[in-house]
């Protein structure tokens, strides 16, 4: 274990191939026409608000970390860039369209990236991941020291505006839901198309092996950067989506490092290097500990305190991650797919 | 600007220094587990929180000093054979990330784990040093920082010890050298692990006690890790002598920068200032200064 | 231990996995729930234990005693936040739905922020004792909000104050030096302007000195101190920085009882782990400590001795932290009792208990009565005035105990007003919010739960 770069789990994608554009259009067509016959309040604001956010952050990192094989501590600061930005482009910009504000919110937080990945140029595994901290401290100090990011509100906390696109106000739950849901969507599918383009290729071969990759005339350097500011760009609009849409308010703290970590974890027990594994990853971390919490609440509540029931939780969620990495290092999306080609040796149609 | 004050650059350096041997005992742990199983374990923080809370506990419950560090360290093995033999083992040959992102996990389990055991109650730690300072020159020099060097020198004297002349310490060095001939002259792995990982329990001790007395026994002591990642950075993550020189670099390029440029940028930039001059110490060397070349795959 | 139904319980618990916001329960007769969101877990959990345990404490004195607020039984549930902000607004939106919601009581100043929107479109109200939004204390334009007792802008003229009056009075201010050690964090920066402000006032100096979260290494903000050499030191600190200023505040020489710590640095919890080092540290503070008041003592007798106290251990009966969550207690439950004077001895809804708090007003002699002489002054809230005047104090550690060392301190209220209307003014205009008067004020929804089910 002398080389210092991180080699990386088999990517997931590369376990038998599912011919699939059907099942991700059933899933968004019941994100739109099912889920609302039965959400509720709870439902929308405080675990669909979430899970999108995350999902499209962690979309983000995957194709810098999974795809790309740059690993990165920085996330919440790239969404911290995007929010922040965005905001400010809003609060400035005089008639500037909201959906305007994001996309350049989203390049804002691109460029970003760019600089902090530019140590990707010489380090590699831990290295350039721990140097991707320096992001992580370096933007919070950033928005919190300069009073002009929060508008010079004394607090430095500030109010998210309207969800409003081109005269149409997401408003409510489920107003906010769909913005969510859209920005998610398009997102998605633009990322799911990148892969498959010789950009995405370029972005495994540098992967995959750094070297080989030069001689057959993928440009490293130029790869790299360009997964940051993917990556960057994506994980920047998911800052706006929580800011915006879920907490509706934007404070520095709330991108801490405990967030770059959550999305880390996210594609990781998801599975790297696909799509579809940071939106089963988001479903695991955002659900199981409210799941957790609310069991433990119903079993033992009158037992013991929330304090005891929430360390308990804490140990629990550790100790599922550990053994979930055990018993399935490459990820749910791998595990999706096992339980797809079972099914399909079971039905002979297929 | 008044005049150059040297006195005051002598102090704000020499403190920067002895700070930079307190992130360096921080460091020292992740170094032993990188070394032997290439993971960057993200639990030392919490192991060394487990060390701190589960000593300062006992230590109230009226158990005198050493039986208390006794027992402490006893339980610190104990964790670290454990997690050796529940996290690591299975987890064997498997990429470094997932190994980090299972540190990651651990890290909540002990959190919990220490709390849930004994407490989020904060306590005070007095190791029976009185931190009035001494006054060298009209420069002030903290007498507990000055002891903490000491142990840190003591910790790291004891280290090349072991590993220069015992059995145990040269099956580390060959299995730091390369695992797979280790294994392949029939080096038992495993034990190894174990012994690396009672190590850490041991210096995360050292270091809970230490950063204890001046944090107090709390949650955020786990967040001393923080200061210790860019020291590993520009030391290498495999080099104990790399976390000594890096952590005094650190420590004395941090104060000296929020002294000297803070003012420049409304202070406060001592959170990042170590990651950045880390970051700037290695694009010129890549794998930090002591750390191994950096071997490429192909 | 917990005191709320078997029934609330299991409804919370049936709909866990999903969920719901918008379940129309009967509401059951004659009670009051408050949602707490409390945290015992992680980084500030010594605080919250207080605290919470603190409110719930009296909240059982005055159902076990008094079988509730005039035959209204008050209940609660916690969900835990670990102080984190979308932890809080998951509690929030979990407990929203139940009937006969009080008010929120968060103590956290980003989890108030989320909630300001959410609460004000519910009309239900949001309680941030000693914290919180300073401008927030202006009533037309906050309606909801409550920042009761103390808001940062006060908390800072109030040490001012003390500082002159351990000086010999304002005109002995001229010419000092003062340093402000702050936390690194839009909390930690609230008050910079208002330490400039005052010194254009009185003519001292003053640096303000960031440490960068969480605070646990100081070494060159303290050199830097000792060379500037002031006459105090403030502490605009939190969690783990406390200690450690005070720490090395001795390493670098600077002597103890020249610093000053604010209201986020004066409970127990921040002197013991600085050991002796913190003996003869000065710290401001809304509510004394100590558990010799009436009202502590019939908690003790009470709810205690009846093996309902919520405190572990019960050495911290009537510490910084679980007083101010009785203040709190009082605080919510007088506003109660106010509202029911108009409204009737029934349950009340959150618009109508707006008003309790809008009319919340103990003088001293209130205070006697409720046995909570000497623990807090008094307060004076108006339909404008959320804030209500608090008075604060200053207490002395002597190693084992705070000891309380000023009279009762009055914050410059009128310097500071106009700061809070035209900072609240300008977020009005922001968000188009109609500024209120008095007669919008009295106006009250009767509706039960009115806007908690409406999914707009």
């Amino acid at each position: 274990m002398t080389t210092a770069s991180i080699p990386l789990p088999r990517p997931a994608s590369a376990i038998g191939r599912v011919p699939t554009w059907p099942l991700p259009l059933a899933v968004i067509v019941f994100a739109y026409a099912g889920i609302p016959l039965f959400a509720s309040d709870y439902l929308y604001d405080a675990i669909l608000a979430p899970f999108l956010a995350l999902s499209l952050a962690a979309v983000g990192l995957n194709i810098l970390t999974g795809y790309a094989g740059q690993v990165s501590l920085g996330s919440a600061a790239f969404m911290a860039v995007g929010a922040y930005a965005a905001y400010n482009f809003n609060l400035r910009v005089e008639g500037l369209p909201l959906l305007a504000s994001i996309v350049f919110a989203g390049l804002i937080a691109s460029a970003v990236g760019v600089v902090f990945g530019l140590p990707s140029l010489r380090l590699k595994g831990f290295y350039l991941a721990v140097s991707t901290l320096a992001a992580q401290f370096f933007v919070q100090w950033t928005l919190t020291k300069f009073s002009w990011f929060s508008n010079y509100n004394p607090s430095g906390v500030i109010d998210a505006p309207a969800l409003n696109v081109f005269g149409y106000v997401f408003e409510g739950p489920h107003g906010r839901y769909l913005f969510s849901l859209s920005v998610v969507v398009a997102l998605t599918v633009f990322a799911a198309r990148l892969v498959k383009t010789q950009t995405g290729r370029n972005f495994i071969a540098v992967r995959d092996n750094e070297t080989a990759a030069r001689i057959s005339g993928v440009p490293v350097l130029h790869t790299k950067l360009l997964a940051f500011a993917i990556s960057s760009f994506i994980i920047g609009v998911a800052g706006v989506l929580w800011a915006f849409a879920y907490l509706r308010t934007v404070e520095p703290h709330g991108f801490n490092l405990d967030r770059s970590f959550q999305i880390l974890f996210i594609i990781i027990i998801g599975g790297l290097a696909t799509i579809r594994g940071a939106f089963f990853g988001a479903a695991l971390i955002v659900v199981l500990p409210l799941v957790l919490s609310r069991a433990g609440t119903f079993l033992f509540g009158s037992y013991f305190d929330s304090g005891v029931l929430d360390m308990s939780q804490r140990i629990l969620v550790g100790a599922l991650i550990i053994v979930f990495l055990i018993a399935e290092p490459d990820g749910l999306a791998a595990l999706g797919n096992r339980i797809a080609r079972r099914l399909r040796l079971k039905s002979p149609t297929n | 600007m008044e005049s150059f004050d040297f006195p005051f650059f002598i102090e704000v350096l020499v403190g920067g220094l002895l700070s930079g041997i307190m992130y360096s005992l921080v460091a020292i742990g992740f170094v032993l587990i990188y070394k032997t199983s290439g993971v960057l374990n993200f639990a030392q923080g919490a192991l060394l929180l487990f060390a701190a809370l589960t000593f300062v506990s006992l230590l109230e419950r009226g158990v005198p000093f050493w039986i208390t560090f006794a027992v402490t360290l006893a339980i610190m093995a104990v964790i670290g054979i454990l997690i050796e033999r529940t996290v690591l083992r299975p987890l064997v040959n498997k990429p470094p990330i997932t190994l980090f992102v299972a540190t990651l996990g651990l890290a909540y389990v002990l959190e919990g784990g220490a709390q849930l055991l004994w407490g989020t109650q904060v306590h005070g730690l007095d190791l029976g040093i009185d931190d009035v300072p001494y006054v060298v020159g009209g420069v002030f020099i903290s007498t507990f920082d000055l002891f903490a060097a000491a142990v840190a020198a003591s910790i790291v004297l004891l280290l090349t010890i072991v590993f220069r002349y015992t059995r145990i310490g040269l099956a580390f060095r060959a299995v730091a050298d390369d695992q797979f001939a280790a294994l392949a002259i029939g080096l038992k792995l495993p034990v190894i692990w174990a012994a690396v990982w009672i190590a850490a329990g041991f210096v995360a001790l050292v270091a809970g006690l230490l950063w204890g007395a001046r944090l107090g026994v709390q949650f955020s002591l786990s967040l001393v890790v923080l200061k210790a990642l860019p020291v590993l950075v520009l030391g290498g993550f495999d080099s104990i002598l790399g976390a000594i020189v890096g952590g005094l670099l650190i420590g004395a390029s941090e104060k000296l920068a929020e002294v000297y440029l803070g003012p420049f940028f409304g202070g406060g930039i001592e959170s990042w200032f170590a990651y950045v001059f880390a970051l700037a110490i290695l694009l010129i060397r890549p794998s930090g200064l002591f750390g191994q070349r950096l071997v490429e795959r192909t | 231990m917990k005191h709320y139904g078997a029934k609330a319980l299991l409804k919370g618990a049936v709909l866990s996995a999903v969920a719901a916001g918008s379940f129309a329960t009967a509401a059951i007769a004659d009670e009051q729930f408050f949602p707490l969101q409390s945290y015992r877990v992680g980084p500030y959990a010594a605080g919250g234990t207080g605290f919470f345990g603190g409110t719930i404490d009296y909240f059982n004195l005055i159902n076990t005693r008094d079988g509730g607020v005039n035959g209204v039984k008050l209940t609660w549930e916690e969900g835990e936040t670990q102080y984190e902000v979308e932890r809080g607004v998951e509690v929030y939106e979990r407990l929203k739905g139940r009937p006969n919601i009080a008010a929120w009581n968060p103590l956290s100043v980003g989890i108030a922020y989320a909630m300001i929107d959410r609460i004000t479109q519910d009309r239900v109200p949001l309680i941030t004792v000693n914290h919180g939004r300073t401008d927030s204390t202006d009533g037309r334009v906050f309606p909801y909000v409550f920042p009761l007792l103390l808001n940062p802008y006060s908390e800072t003229s109030g040490i001012i104050n003390y500082i002159a009056s351990k000086e010999g009075g304002e005109e002995k201010l001229k010419g000092k030096k003062i340093v402000v050690l702050y936390h690194g964090s839009p909390y930690g920066k609230e008050t910079i302007p208002i330490y400039e402000l005052l010194k254009e006032k009185f003519g001292y100096e003053v640096q303000q000195i960031e440490v960068p979260h969480p605070g646990n290494e100081q070494q060159a903000q303290w050199l830097a101190i000792r060379r500037y050499k002031p006459d105090y030191v403030v502490l605009r600190g939190w969690g783990v920085m406390n200690p450690v200023a005070i720490k090395t505040a001795q390493k670098t020489g600077f002597p103890v009882d020249r610093i000053i710590g604010n209201v986020w640095s004066n409970s127990e919890e921040d002197v013991i782990p600085a050991g002796d080092a913190a003996i003869g540290y000065t710290a401001i503070t809304t509510q004394a400590s100590g558990a010799d008041y009436p009202v502590l003592q019939e908690i003790v007798k009470t709810v205690y001795d009846g093996g309902k106290g919520n405190l572990e251990d019960k050495k911290r009966i009537g510490s910084v932290y679980h007083n101010l969550g009785i203040v709190n207690g009082i605080l919510n439950v007088e506003a109660v009792r106010i509202a029911q004077k108009r409204f009737g001895n029934r349950t009340l809804t959150g618009d109508e208990v707006r008003w309790g708090f809008e009319h919340l007003q103990l003088d001293p002699k209130r205070v006697e009565e409720l046995g909570a002489k000497g623990l807090f002054h008094s307060i004076n809230v108006t339909w404008d005035n959320h804030e209500g005047d608090g008075l604060v104090t200053f207490q002395q550690w002597d190693g084992k105990k705070w000891n309380v060392v000023s009279d009762w301190i009055a914050p410059d209220w009128k310097l500071l007003r106009p700061i809070i209307e035209k900072s609240a003014e300008a977020y009005a205009k922001e968000k188009g919010i109609k500024i209120r008067t008095s007669e919008d004020a009295d106006k009250v929804t009767e509706l039960q739960g009115a806007a908690s089910s409406a999914k707009n």
